[in-house]
């Protein structure tokens, strides 16, 4: 679905992202983690776009994809959600969702006026359910701005999903959750890879990602220093020094 | 009686200039080239209908595109920056309209009369309104009509989605490219919708004032677009009417009688208003309370 070729970002002399490989199979959930400041979250921005690639290459289902624009490539069958929550504050729910589902409107070339009037069942019908999905159902008419803060959460990640996309990336999507909320997220995450979405999960909370992923990538300095199913990470050496310092 | 249809015919005309901006302000640019493209609408307008002719609505609309594609072709270079640098830019090209009509001389000979815009001395004698047997009225209630159509049209974009993408644009750009808008092609339309509504405001402008010239069209003018929907609230177009009520009929022309102490007064009332509305006259909460009060549900 989604491969990283020899992937790097350099910031002046420091290699944010170093030499990167990756290669994530369609269907799967991909954890990625690695200790703070080890360029999950500039991998993200770079396969997003918002970030320029200092070398190697980006290929989304077989398509290289490492030059176009931000917009293109979020319309083209990526989606996101972002570490710190970044709604449309002053929109309602159903108007973030809206914004959203657009991306899907113009890879399906549909009308005009469904794209920007809006008037289409489909999308209606879309936007419903992603909102039935992530439990805001009743709250389609509030302005994101008075959500609580897990509802925010599970706002973005309905606006994501809105747009139908083929890989979804989720930057920390746990972070500030009580163990409650992570386990209904936890069951989310699993439910969107089942329909077909194939999920990048970049996470701090090891129970978590342990939990659900197929597959992770441990990062450390821009580097990748382990990559295999949960159980091999954990074993790795490389993987308990870069978390718990050198063992003995 | 004509005092208030003079005050009602320049209402109207600043209502559109503040909803030529609102447009723009949505996609959280600020714009200060709306008095620019004011005075390109206004001299093409008004050179079509003394030196071509022309009837007035097809001169209207011409006037209109005119500033339209002049606002996206400036759209396209002046929203790589952002903020401040924004400001800056589009107060130069204010600049640059007024002082090339200030430079513009294209007059012709009408029986003994020389009619066109002359440099310095503006463009005199458009007396398109008085020739037709236009009265005071009828062009009150015209330019209302004008505004009532535009007034409709934003409102209707403002529930369409292209309304709520325009908005989300101005919340957040980053958020707003991760969901795969076109960030450029947006901000672009909405200069360009701006600019043509500013051209229309243009148009109706020099028609009933019947001379125009490089001075009217000043950054203070372009600050004035900017104001009323800031002042008014960006949440629906009717803020930036009752901030043009507010300005040119409360603040400008009630305060009259206070002589010089009125422009001290006036800039105080506009802090005080930010003050106690921050969000603006007409905010998110006002609205929906008014939609509540009217009975309709919201979206």
């Amino acid at each position: 679905m989604l491969e990283l070729a020899n992937l790097s970002k350099h910031f002046g002399g420091v290699r944010a992202v170093d030499s990167l490989n990756l290669k994530i199979e369609p269907g799967q959930i991909f954890g990625l983690i690695g200790p703070n400041g080890s360029g999950k979250s500039t991998t993200v921005n770079l396969i997003t776009g918002l970030l320029d690639v200092t070398h190697g290459s980006i290929t989304l289902a077989g398509e290289e994809i490492t030059r176009l624009p931000t917009h293109v490539r979020l319309s083209s069958g990526i989606a996101r959600t972002f570490q710190n929550i970044r709604l449309f504050g002053q929109l309602t729910v159903w108007q973030n969702l809206w914004v959203a589902e657009n991306a899907r409107a113009q890879r399906e070339r549909t009308n005009f006026f469904s794209r920007w009037m809006g008037g289409d069942r489909g999308a209606r019908a879309r936007i419903t359910r992603a909102l039935e999905f992530s439990g805001l159902a009743d709250k389609a008419d509030e302005l994101a701005a008075n959500l609580a803060f897990g509802e925010q959460r599970r706002l973005e990640l309905a606006r994501a999903l809105a747009a139908e996309p083929k890989l979804l990336l989720l930057d920390e999507p746990a972070a500030g959750m009580n163990p409650e909320e992570i386990g209904a997220l936890d069951d989310r995450i699993r439910q969107i890879r089942d329909s077909g979405i194939t999920v990048l999960l970049i996470e701090h909370h090891m129970e978590l990602i342990m939990a659900i992923a197929d597959r992770i990538a441990v990062l450390n300095f821009g580097q990748k220093i382990a990559e295999g199913t949960p159980a091999e990470v954990q074993a790795h050496p490389a993987v308990r020094e870069a978390y718990l310092g050198t063992a003995g | 009686m004509d005092f208030y249809l003079g005050l009602l015919q320049i209402m109207g005309v600043h209502t559109l200039l503040g909803l030529s901006a609102y447009v723009v302000l949505q996609t959280g640019q600020v714009s200060l080239a709306q008095a620019g493209f004011m005075a390109i609408g206004a001299y093409v307008a008004a050179m079509l209908t003394v030196l071509a002719g022309w009837p007035l609505i097809a001169a209207l609309v011409v006037a209109s595109l005119v500033a339209g594609i002049t606002a996206c072709l400036v759209g396209f270079p002046a929203l790589r920056v952002h903020g401040l640098m924004l400001v800056v830019a589009t107060i130069a090209f204010t600049e640059i309209v007024r002082l090339f009509f200030f430079n513009f001389d294209y007059q012709i000979s009408r029986g003994n009369l020389q009619v066109g815009p002359l440099g310095g001395e503006g463009f005199r004698q458009i007396r398109y309104f008085p020739e037709n047997g236009w009265t005071t009225l009828h062009v009150a209630v015209f330019i209302w009509t004008v505004v009532a159509l535009v007034m409709a049209a934003l409102w209707w974009m403002d529930r369409s989605r292209a309304g709520a993408v325009l908005r989300a644009v101005g919340e957040d750009e980053i958020a707003a490219q991760s969901c795969g808008i076109n960030l450029t092609a947006v901000k672009v339309s909405a200069m360009t919708a701006g600019g043509a509504i500013a051209g229309i405001a243009g148009g109706l402008y020099a028609h009933y004032t019947t001379h125009i010239e490089q001075s009217n069209f000043t950054i203070l003018l372009a600050t004035f677009a900017i104001a009323y929907p800031i002042l008014g609230g960006l949440s629906s177009v009717f803020g930036t009417v009752a901030a043009v009520i507010f300005i040119q009929g409360f603040l400008v022309e009630g305060l009259r009688f206070l002589g010089d102490w009125r422009n001290l007064l006036f800039g105080a009332l506009i802090v005080l208003v930010m003050n106690i509305r921050p969000s603006g006259l007409l905010d998110a909460r006002t609205m929906a309370s008014l939609r509540r009060l009217f009975g309709r549900k919201e979206g």
